[in-house]
């Protein structure tokens, strides 16, 4: 079970050679042994996960199995998922029990995949090394001194460690492809308003993108047709045809014309991931595709933009934790502004604050047109750039972090060295793009990912890019010693 | 020293759709306290709003009944602050691009018509209810009119005295409900008034600063609050004081306005477009099938019936004042009686009974069908106007009466047989001698004594008119 991959684990499932409840059984005790020293879930909830795999199991001897049916899925923590405590990790949300299912959730349990658990994040999905959770910081399993990335790192580090099949993020700045990047497997951020965002508590809400997290593109290929759909209550979800991911994965890539943009291999990269990312693209050209260079002048600008933003949207979007509906609310207190600052100051870790300063500072009067509405000009300039960039080439390449998986601790007092893993990333999320990560090969035994860009809706496309690498190669399989 | 006073005002119109503005919760109104809530009106962790098309239909009807520009694409934005009826810490409102662009509306005053600018409208989403000092101190959240869609209409600053504030608010207050897109119950909160007052002296230039009297939610506390405020103004700055831009309350108990807060007080609301939501576009064929759906306007109505039914702009404008009214007007005069009866008897027989009550036109006992039988019957010279007056009286307390009987059963009908009033004028001559004497040498008042020992002798019950006519051609023998 260890090693399939979701179409296998499908195959075995409607062909009955184990059950849900045994795979979803052998997947629970994976958590037991391995999440005291990883910290990838912030909830597990046996009965409920087991009940979910005993009706899918019901489902499939009923005939009425689907791709995903029986499939245990960990959810990122951002999810509401009914009846299940859903934090966010924050202490803001510690005791928050989801009255409702998140679109994504909805989708999963109407084809009847198991909800796995509730995986750890970076507070309010703000941070690249899941180091701002109030449950605690998540450990990489390449090496447990490293920290897995984030946002998404507890998803991250329960792939990568196969405490899960697979699972579910959310991007929105590199908070799928940076983790996928450092942990070694598949990550998609889709295109913006590709899967609806309701119910998925939100950072930045014109950034925020869900997606599957797994080893291969071709287990995100069929997450992803269960994830994407049009949906009335986001109305930001784009009311694109339904497609399924996995028919084009097959697709020859020759004659595929893969950009290189030159600001992606500057001062910041660290040289044995570009070395890496240089051999990735040697194996494309050797699969046929034609290597292009290709600029994206305004790259430099991507993180001043994002940083004012997504706090921006977020120093608004949080204005809703209170203290007054649900939620932390502080003890004592003499009056209303007393519970304000109190329930806030308390509820909320330090980097969320530091982004709720930022956001009300950037959105405050007499600054307002310097910050935001600047922010919002470049954003449209960095979109041209791929706009025209897209003229040129079928797909962009390059790496999807700086570096690999840093020590733990190494960048927590340092906000800008912090923001700085999401170079490559950012400027995706601004531009809506789909993106990816793929493992690319190994540095010091630490994973690193290569990063696909395609045009909009063109998942599919990247999906059959990523497909053929890693039919050549076998990055993706690798599980980190001492897990297995 | 003389001021002209300068008032603008903001009206918030509850827009009579069934759920709220970004939701699907119910809007109606009196329900147990925070029974009404949903997910999205509670503001939970990754809700999103989704857009009323409803409310938007009702924005752009009100756009178009004012010959305003719509805005082809406009924007929700947040507007951010704290306060714990509001669930999200900001409501969705529209800032820089609102649905409804400029307009106007004109109201009647001393029998001239003034237009009011309308400088926008925009759409929002109404806060909760805070009820403070509920008990131990304790203030209570009603959260059932949070998201609850609100049209915001703005005023240039063109009104210049209380009673043209009063008759824009009236002719706005009309106006929504004319065109179906609010219910105008005051007392619910349906319509409020934000009253932007400042003075100046008399024809400056230079507008004085203004203060913002908060939702006034009667018309009697937009005069009250007004009169009191210009006084207050007026009073201040010739003691040498100065006006402080701010935000004030009006107690209707003591009839006085209060600051709540200074400018400097005020929120920095941290405006910016909501991302949660797409730009609002209103395509041609939106604004085509709206168009259609709107009802004949007052302004519309009023030019028909000076022209078709010969009325006179002021009883055009006095019978179109509302919906109710002009319905009823209109059933009278479907069912042929006269025009200009009928909004005589309207708007001073049945508004009097009406205002007595305390009731609308909709409730009123006496129906349009019965009413215009009655005056029917004066047109036919069957009774007299104040007969009819009676008749109208004893069917206001006993509305299943009809009309024919009652006239029969109170003995009013006219003499208008022309020999039988002769006979009565004959009979009032041969008596009154000295009074044809006093005629003849020129005291007019005499016949107005015949007239009247004539309609005695009747009972009351010759017609007038008859009996003037007789009389003067006997006398001129």
């Amino acid at each position: 079970m260890l090693n399939l991959s979701l179409k296998q684990l499908s195959q075995n499932l409607n062909d009955k050679t184990f059950s849900s409840l045994e795979l979803t059984e052998f997947f629970l005790s994976r958590i037991k042994k391995y999440n005291k020293q990883l910290n990838a879930f912030i909830t597990i909830d046996e009965s409920s996960s087991l009940s979910m795999a005993k009706m899918a199991d019901d489902k499939i001897s009923k005939g009425e199995h689907k791709p995903l049916t029986g499939i245990p899925i960990a959810q990122k923590d951002i999810f509401c998922a009914e009846g299940w405590r859903t934090t966010c990790g924050s202490k803001m949300l510690e005791n928050f029990i989801a009255p409702y299912n998140a679109t994504v959730i909805q989708n999963f349990n109407d084809i009847d995949a198991v909800n796995l658990g509730k995986t750890n994040m970076d507070e309010f999905a703000m941070g690249s090394s899941n180091e701002t959770s109030y449950f605690g910081s998540v450990k990489n399993p390449w090496n447990l001194d490293c920290v897995p990335g984030g946002s998404s790192g507890g998803s991250a580090s329960a792939v990568a460690a196969r405490l899960a099949p697979a699972a579910t993020g959310t991007d929105t700045g590199g908070s799928i492809r940076q983790p996928a990047s450092l942990c070694g497997f598949t990550g998609l951020k889709p295109t913006y308003g590709l899967v609806s965002r309701y119910g998925m508590i939100a950072f930045a809400s014109s950034l925020d993108q869900a997606g599957p997290m797994a080893p291969s593109a071709e287990d995100c290929a069929m997450l992803l047709n269960s994830m994407a759909s049009h949906d009335h209550k986001d109305s930001t979800s784009i009311d694109h045809k339904k497609e399924d991911y996995t028919t084009n994965l097959n697709h020859p890539i020759q004659g595929l014309k893969i950009g290189i943009p030159k600001e992606f291999f500057g001062d910041g990269l660290n040289a044995s991931v570009q070395k890496i990312i240089e051999e990735a693209l040697d194996k494309y050209k050797k699969l046929g595709a034609e290597l292009v260079d290709i600029s994206l002048p305004n790259s430099d600008l991507a993180i001043p933009v994002y940083y004012v933003i997504a706090p921006a949207e977020a120093s608004s979007n949080l204005s809703r934790y209170d203290g007054v509906r649900y939620g932390y609310r502080t003890k004592e207190y003499d009056d209303l502004m007393d519970m304000y600052f109190k329930t806030r100051q308390e509820g909320f870790g330090e980097e969320v604050k530091r982004r709720i300063l930022i956001g009300t500072y950037v959105l405050s009067a007499g600054y307002y047109d310097a910050y935001y509405l600047k922010a919002q000009k470049i954003r449209r300039l960095i979109s041209n750039d791929f706009k025209q960039a897209f003229k040129k080439c079928d797909v962009i390449m390059g790496p999807s972090a700086p570096s690999v998986a840093f020590g733990s601790g190494e960048k927590k007092e340092d906000p800008l060295a912090m923001y700085l893993q999401d170079i490559y990333t950012i400027s995706t999320n601004l531009a809506g793009l789909p993106a990816m990560s793929i493992p690319a090969g190994l540095s010091n035994n630490l994973p690193v990912g290569l990063q696909l860009i395609g045009n909009y809706f063109e998942e599919g496309r990247l999906l059959n890019i990523a497909h053929q690498f890693q039919l050549s190669s076998d990055w993706h399989l690798k599980i980190p010693e001492g897990i297995s | 020293m003389d001021w002209d006073i300068v008032i603008g005002i903001e009206t918030h119109v509850q827009l009579k759709t069934k759920t709220k503005q970004f939701s699907g919760a119910s809007t109606s109104f009196g329900n147990e306290p925070n029974s009404q809530g949903c997910l999205v009106s509670l503001a939970y962790p990754g809700v999103l709003p989704v857009l009323n098309q409803e409310a938007v239909n009702c924005a752009i009807k009100f756009g178009l009944s004012i010959d305003a520009i719509i805005n082809r694409k406009s924007i929700f934005a947040r507007k951010n602050y704290f306060y714990p009826d509001l669930p999200k810490g900001y409501q969705i409102s529209q800032f820089e691009l609102p649905i409804v662009g400029e307009g106007k509306l004109s109201i009647l005053i001393d029998n001239h018509t003034k237009d009011v600018r309308i400088l926008r409208a925009h759409l929002e989403e109404d806060a909760g209810k805070s009820s403070h000092g509920l008990s131990h101190g304790k203030s209570g959240i009603d959260l059932n009119r949070a998201g609850t869609p609100l049209l915001e209409i703005v005023t240039e600053p063109d009104m210049s005295s209380a009673e043209e504030a009063v008759a824009y608010a009236k002719k706005l207050h009309d106006l929504v409900q004319w065109i179906g897109i609010c219910d105008g119950n005051m007392q619910e909160g349906n319509f409020r008034c934000d009253v932007n007052v400042s003075v100046k002296k008399k024809g400056s230039d230079v507008l004085g600063t203004r203060r913002e009297i908060k939702n006034l939610n009667s018309f009697k506390y937009i005069k009250q609050a007004i009169d009191y405020e210009v006084n207050w103004q007026i009073e201040t700055i010739e003691d040498g004081g100065l006006i402080e831009q701010s935000t004030i309350l009006f107690n209707p108990d003591t009839g006085e306005t209060k600051a709540m807060r200074s400018k400097e007080e005020a929120n920095d609301y941290r405006y910016f477009p909501d991302p949660d939501l797409l730009p609002l576009i209103v395509t041609e064929e939106d604004m085509l099938i709206i168009k259609d759906s709107l009802p004949e306007l007052p302004s519309e109505m009023q030019s028909r019936f000076v022209k078709d039914l010969g009325l006179s702009m002021y009883d055009a404008t006095e019978i179109t004042s509302n919906k109710d009214v002009a319905d009823y007007f209109i059933g009278m005069i479907n069912k042929g009686a006269s025009a200009k009866l009928s909004v005589n008897w309207i708007v001073v027989n049945l508004f009097s009974r009406l205002n007595d009550g305390e009731m609308s036109i909709l409730d009123s006992p006496v129906t349009f069908e019965k009413l215009a039988e009655l005056i029917l019957k004066i047109e036919d010279q069957t009774i007299s106007n104040n007969a009819a007056k009676k008749v109208f009286e004893v069917l206001w307390k006993n509305p299943e009466e009809s009309v024919e009987e009652l006239i029969e059963k109170m003995g009013l009908k006219q003499i208008s047989d022309s020999s039988e009033v002769e006979g009565l004028v004959d009979q009032i001559l041969d008596s009154n001698a000295n009074m044809i004497d006093e005629f003849k040498s020129g005291k007019e008042k005499a016949f107005n004594a015949l007239v009247g020992q004539v309609m005695k002798a009747s009972k009351g019950k010759a017609n007038p008119s008859q009996v003037n006519e007789i009389l003067k051609k006997k006398l001129s023998n």
